[in-house]
């Protein structure tokens, strides 16, 4: 195992855990202020990839299709909280589970019909698609360090917002007490509207940020939704400072696990078994560390409330 | 949504406020007719040389059967497991693992693999529960929304395992060659397996209807309900829910046994999450924590599949609009439309 490729799949784990943090944060703030369950959340990381990637072949600028993708997930989501997730707040879980399931077969289904089911590919953009010297002599591609770089953005902004705005005050008030914001004179239909909107967004930004890196597809929003769960499940359901958190370890546990188990299994094990058993493991090992987690802070690390 | 104050149970004398219950009312029509239906039209699709429509009453049966396993979860328990295909697909793995070895005489663990039905059942069943006693035992620490997203993430730890391990097909699956068997009864023939199929599914219906009218029954339902207040009572809600969860999971796994031996072929998409998905729609459809619901739903769903899927390719679309509609708008599901209001919230 040489430095190199450690510090290369550190990075990686690194881009990995930014992505995550980008869908967790918007699951958790819905589930924080209104108290519902999204399924449907990997559907907008979806229409992100989708609108930037048909935006950026016609316009062939690839800014351009990343803020329409952003806001054509922004407006999904907007559209989809006036039309659906407004009748479920304050439904059972259940409710909400199955009316978002059923979003993401619409979302999913609509997809393939309006664009069929072979892929659609997206490059980085010309000026970010070289790759710099690590440490130890690899190159690493330029886009990916980049992503990192608007994550930390995000996450700083996503503080800046909820923590010294005015807009950020109402989301944390929400988060305490639902109705007394609502006795005292907020608009709390906008609120939600809002706050499922900016959730919308940021999978958005994540599904278009991702699209340059591997297949845009219908599906392909699901497997992450399911990473952000077991995020937002470790760091604690509502808490942002959870999501970033869990975000990160999940990420870093991953990708490191993937290059580590199958390499330290080769120790003492036959080489075809070692990447076998290796690879089997890996792919279980965030959920035993959500497991293991649980098993000592049911509430997840930093607990918000239920 | 709130919850009235119910009923204790949902057994028939305390459903009816007024006296007990005639022999033969409404609901016991429609849960007969649906029993028959079930029955009888695979029966005369077998007298018309319909092998296609036999084989489709087979899959309904397993589906409803592997529903009845979830609905004990959902809805008679109140634990909302959105994992269960982890059960279904286990199931259906013991099938195919179990055939594997029978057929090349290799071992597995030390054991030989068998071809008997009756074997491959029992194991299923007893790997199925032990899976759902571990993850039951750290899932029902939690509880809502924690629950749900916990039992979503143990079936994908499993869906993922099943993938990445090599040695029976990874994501490619695994081919059951020959149907298993049974002594005394010709699995090739499509009626017979529908019969063995439907007797499965009879045997789980009779046994959730058993559960929920002991005393056990009672304390779930109190767990559900009030928590509390069973604790007053002196008796431990994690324990009832737990078993209520192990049981849970052997019936969908028992149903996954045999839904392997239907197809031929099990493969990582039996432990999908959108399985998991599927069998929460078809319990839904039918109406939670009604015995038969999950029945009604499975022969709405697989019909709609069947129907809508030869009328248009994109048919989830559609099945997401009728979803949709049922849970903002009619939320008693078809049971509670056919057969009268039984429970509400």
């Amino acid at each position: 195992m040489s430095v190199t490729l450690l510090i290369e799949q550190l990075i990686n784990g690194l881009q990995l855990g930014t992505m995550l943090f980008l869908m967790a944060s918007g699951l958790t703030l819905v589930f924080g202020v209104m108290g519902l369950i999204n399924l449907a959340h990997g559907s907008f990381y979806m229409v992100g990839a989708y609108v930037t990637a048909l935006t950026t072949a016609s316009t062939g600028s690839f800014l351009l299709g990343l803020a329409a993708g952003v806001l054509a997930a922004a407006a999904a989501g907007a559209i989809v909280e006036l039309l659906v997730i407004r009748r479920l707040y304050g439904r059972q879980h259940l409710d909400q589970v199955l009316a978002t399931f059923a979003l993401i077969l619409i979302f999913s289904e609509g997809t393939r019909w309006l664009f069929g089911s072979s892929p659609l590919w997206l490059s980085p953009p010309e000026a970010l698609s070289g790759s710099v010297a690590l440490p130890g002599g690899a190159r690493y591609p330029v886009y990916r360090l980049v992503i990192i770089a608007v994550g930390v953005a995000v996450a700083a902004g996503l503080y800046l917002l909820i923590a010294h705005t005015r807009l950020g005050m109402r989301i944390r008030a929400g988060e305490s007490d639902r109705e007394m914001i609502g006795a005292l004179g907020v608009n709390i239909r906008r609120l939600y509207t809002l706050v499922f909107a900016l959730g919308a967004a940021l999978a958005g930004l994540a599904g278009s940020l991702v699209g340059a890196l591997q297949a845009v597809q219908v599906g392909m929003g699901e497997p992450v939704l399911i990473l952000a769960f077991v995020v937002i499940v470790i760091g604690g359901i509502g808490s942002i400072k959870g999501a970033l958190l869990g975000a990160l370890l999940v990420g870093l546990v991953d990708t490191l696990g993937r290059v580590l188990l199958p390499a330290l299994f080769g120790q003492f094990m036959a080489p075809s078994e070692a990447a076998g058993a290796g690879t089997a493991l890996a792919a279980m090992l965030i959920y035993i560390l959500m497991a293991v987690i649980l098993a000592f802070k049911p509430q997840g690390l930093f607990a918000a409330h239920d | 949504m709130t919850r009235p104050h119910l009923s204790p149970l949902h057994s028939p004398a305390a459903a009816t406020p007024a006296g007990p219950r005639r022999w033969l009312d409404r609901r016991r029509l429609v849960h007969g007719a649906l029993l028959a239906l079930m029955l009888l039209a695979p029966v005369a699709a077998d007298l018309l040389g319909e092998v296609y429509y036999v084989n489709l009453a087979s899959r309904i049966a397993l589906v409803a059967m592997a529903a009845v396993g979830l609905n004990l979860a959902i809805g008679f328990g109140g634990m909302i497991s959105f994992g269960h295909a982890a059960y279904f697909g286990l199931g259906g793995y013991v099938a195919g693992i179990s055939a594997y070895h029978a057929f090349d005489g290799s071992l597995v663990m030390g054991l030989p693999g068998s071809d008997d039905m009756r074997v491959i059942w029992l194991a299923a069943v007893l790997l199925c529960g032990l899976l759902a006693l571990a993850i039951g035992a750290i899932s029902l620490r939690t509880t809502g929304v924690y629950f749900i997203m916990i039992t979503l993430a143990f079936a994908q730890m499993v869906y993922y395992f099943a993938t990445s391990w090599p040695d029976y097909g990874g994501e490619d699956g695994l081919p059951i060659y020959l149907r298993n068997s049974l002594p005394g009864v010709d699995t090739q023939d499509a009626l017979s397996f529908f019969l063995i199929c439907f007797a499965g599914l009879m045997l789980s219906l009779a046994l959730t209807s058993r559960l929920m009218k002991s005393r056990f029954g009672a304390a779930l339902t109190m767990a559900r309900l009030n928590e509390t207040r069973l604790a007053t009572a002196g008796i431990s809600p994690f324990p009832i829910r737990l078993v209520a969860f192990v049981v849970s999971a052997m019936i969908t796994g028992l149903a996954g046994a045999l839904y392997a031996d239907l197809n031929g072929f099990v493969s990582p998409s039996m432990l999908s999450w959108q399985l998991s998905g599927e069998l929460m729609v078809i319990v839904i459809l039918g109406g939670v924590g009604r015995l038969y619901g999950p029945l009604a739903g499975a022969i709405l769903f697989v019909m709609m599949e069947t129907l809508l899927g030869g009328l248009t390719e994109y048919w989830t679309f559609f099945l997401g609009l009728v979803l949709l509609g049922v849970v903002l708008f009619a939320r008693q599901g078809v049971i509670g439309w056919l057969a009268g209001s039984e429970r509400h919230g």
